[in-house]
């Protein structure tokens, strides 16, 4: 369960939100809503403790994320708006590491699982600069298969997909959510998850 | 789509930290591998430097001699000034640092991978170039020796100490030079301990003080610098 | 507060610099151009002292997250430069007609350039960052590194010193006169103050301009510092 009570935030001198209240319980999706510089990413750059906050506190299973640490960064992943891939890596290799900096050991068998799940069959071994934009954020969308986090940071996952992506985004996010996990996220596109009540926080 | 494979693929087990540690050098090794330009710039830089100063001061080889330590202590430093530039600025621009800082194992192990990758790839083709063009300068053998194996202990040094500036000057606006001016005068004890040694060779003295202290420099360096350079890094990306 | 310390510093210099160049006698040895260290003597032992106090301000910033020691580090930081570089030039003044050189590579002379590169690299990090917050924190890192790094470096500059040069020249011990002594203090006084001073004026202008641009920073400083409004 995630937690925020009274958070804060700045951008330089710039005040962002203050008094921002909610809680995630398992099986819940949030999406942030708000024009460009409302502070959606810096909203969710401060729930994965990127960026401290002015005031407030955000708890994680009761327990604040600041004293958590490496904990609560097991049971979380977080996915920019930037892909985190390297050009000159190919989309197995990138997985290997974003799965490694996620916590997780995986084998190539998960690690192809994962790609093909995302579409991506035939394109394992091609160096991501090689491949689309739409193709290179299948490939950082496919962490989200390699371990079980059960809190899901998305910063724009639709960016660039197509529409069968957008698709398989939520029926991926639909089965996160069955399974309990939970979702934050922000997007400028429609994302519908069938069957479930997605809650909105807007900024302004 | 079947609903089966919504599931997922199996899930993957956790990595240690070793895992992690390892995971990392082998990535930036690769990485170098594949922008091998990147490091052949460094290595040429420090060929050249060492290569102006005869022309600067003469081809006397009494004076080289005497010179050689200093200079190319001196040429080392400043080529591995260079690198630090690519250390941590490629991970931040395409967003994988921010995924770094949330390592569930620590990211003070992480950055202790990455400094120990970029020693390789940028300071280990310096020692073993150095007694070559120490061979420029007329240097004798033991002298040779002295200098590749405080290369050996200072290098490593000189990229943990530039890892804390590369870090503090993430993502601004002439970075490298500001780099070289918050990390030149902290590296100034390894140039002396380490070009001492060299010139105690030569002049007939013991080198075991010298080397001993950059031991020491060394081990403090690896217990301090990453845990410092991983604050500085969260500093810089909020 | 600040005139206060601006006129007794102002009212001392004058006292010091009059006592140190009229009331002191001249010396034996090094007749009347040892007078210069009326000046060079304050402030060198300044220029270490100021970088120490930073550092300390620079810690309890990171460490308790509070901008006023932020900014205090900020304030001290051009005014413990222009010391170390009066040091270094008052040095100079004095190094020539004393041991004939404008500059001997002195492992005191090093350190205390080194020193002032430390200082120029602290302010050069927190001018080249734009958000405040982030240029405060990075150079409080750098200055913490720095203040730790100082007596490594010393040691390894005088241990380079001893190696390279035979003898070194060495400030000769001789016993001060009374009038020597008493000046020197005022000056050191006089110095202390004008630091105080300085650090005060910077420290309410950088306040002043980071509460210019939002009404919150204002607020924010006021209930962090109580001795912010005071100024």
């Amino acid at each position: 369960m995630l937690e925020i009570c009274n958070l804060a935030c700045t951008r330089g001198d710039h005040l962002l939100f203050s008094d921002l209240n909610f809680t995630l319980n398992a099986g819940e999706i949030l999406q942030a809503q708000g024009v460009n510089g409302s502070g959606k990413t810096t909203l969710l750059r401060t729930l994965c403790g990127l960026v401290k906050p002015t005031a407030g506190q955000i708890n994680w299973s009761g327990k604040n994320i600041q004293d958590l640490g490496a904990e609560y960064y097991a049971e979380m992943i977080y996915l920019g708006h930037l892909n985190a891939l390297k050009d000159e890596l190919s989309a197995v290799e990138n997985m290997r590491i974003s799965a490694g900096l996620a916590g997780c050991e995986a084998d190539g068998e998960q690690i192809f699982a994962a790609l093909h799940r995302m579409g991506l069959r035939g394109r394992e071994n091609l160096p991501v600069k090689a491949l689309s934009q739409g193709q290179s954020r299948r490939v950082a969308l496919a962490r989200l298969l390699i371990g079980h986090f059960p809190l899901w940071i998305l910063d724009e996952p639709l960016t660039a997909l197509d529409v069968g992506a957008v698709q398989l985004i939520q029926d991926l996010i639909a089965a996160h959510l069955a399974r309990n996990g939970m979702v934050i996220y922000t997007t400028h596109q429609p994302l519908e998850v069938a069957g479930v009540t997605t809650r909105r926080l807007t900024l302004s | 789509m079947n609903q089966k494979s919504v599931e997922g693929p199996s899930l993957a087990g956790g990595l240690s930290l070793t895992g992690l540690f390892v995971l990392i050098i082998r990535r930036d090794l690769v990485l170098a591998m594949r922008r091998r330009a990147d490091v052949l710039t460094t290595l040429i830089f420090f060929v050249i430097v060492v290569t102006l100063f005869p022309l600067g001061v003469g081809p006397e080889l009494n004076m080289l001699r005497t010179m050689a330590p200093g200079t190319l202590w001196v040429a080392a430093l400043l080529a591995s000034m260079l690198s630090l530039g690519r250390l941590f600025s490629a991970d931040y621009l395409d967003g994988t640092l921010e995924q770094m800082l949330l390592v569930p194992q620590s990211l003070s192990a992480l950055v202790l991978g990455k400094m120990i990758a970029h020693w390789m790839a940028s300071g280990l083709p310096l020692v073993l170039m150095a007694p070559v063009l120490g061979l420029q300068f007329d240097m004798p053998a033991e002298a040779l020796w002295m200098l590749i194996l405080t290369l050996l202990l200072g290098t490593p040094i000189l990229s943990m100490i530039g890892a804390i500036g590369a870090a503090l000057t993430l993502g601004l606006r002439g970075g490298g030079v500001l780099v070289s001016l918050l990390v030149l005068p902290l590296c100034i004890p390894v140039l002396v301990f380490g070009a001492g040694a060299v010139e105690a060779i030569t002049s007939g003295m013991s080198a075991a003080a010298h080397l001993s202290l950059l031991g020491a420099l060394l081990l403090l360096a690896l217990v301090f610098t990453p845990w410092v350079t991983a604050m500085a890094l969260r500093i810089s990306m909020e | 507060m600040i005139p206060w310390f601006a006129a007794s510093s102002a009212l001392l210099f004058i006292l010091g610099l009059y006592m140190g160049f009229f009331v002191a006698p001249t010396d034996v040895q090094q007749s009347e151009a040892y007078r210069i260290m009326f000046i060079h003597v304050p402030v060198s032992i300044l220029s270490m002292l100021i970088y120490l106090i930073m550092a300390g301000y620079a810690a309890l910033g990171l460490i308790f997250n509070t901008r006023l020691s932020a900014m205090m580090a900020n304030a001290l930081a051009p005014t413990g430069a222009l010391f170390a570089f009066l040091s270094l030039w008052t040095g100079a003044l004095w190094g020539k007609p004393m041991w004939g050189a404008w500059w001997v590579w002195d492992a005191r002379l090093t350190s205390e350039l080194i020193l002032l590169f430390l200082y120029l690299g602290f302010i050069a990090l927190h001018a080249s960052i734009d958000d405040p917050r982030r240029a405060d924190r990075a150079s409080a890192l750098l200055a913490i590194i720095g203040s730790v790094n100082v007596p490594i470096i010393y040691f390894s500059v005088q241990w380079w010193n001893t190696l390279h040069q035979g003898a070194t020249i060495k400030l000769t011990g001789t016993s001060m006169h009374v009038a020597m002594q008493q000046s020197l203090l005022v000056m050191f006084l006089a110095c202390w103050l004008y630091v105080i001073t300085m650090a005060l004026l910077r420290v309410r202008s950088i306040i002043l301009e980071r509460e210019r641009n939002n009404q919150w920073v204002m607020e924010l400083t006021e209930t962090l510092s109580p001795r912010g409004m005071k100024l």
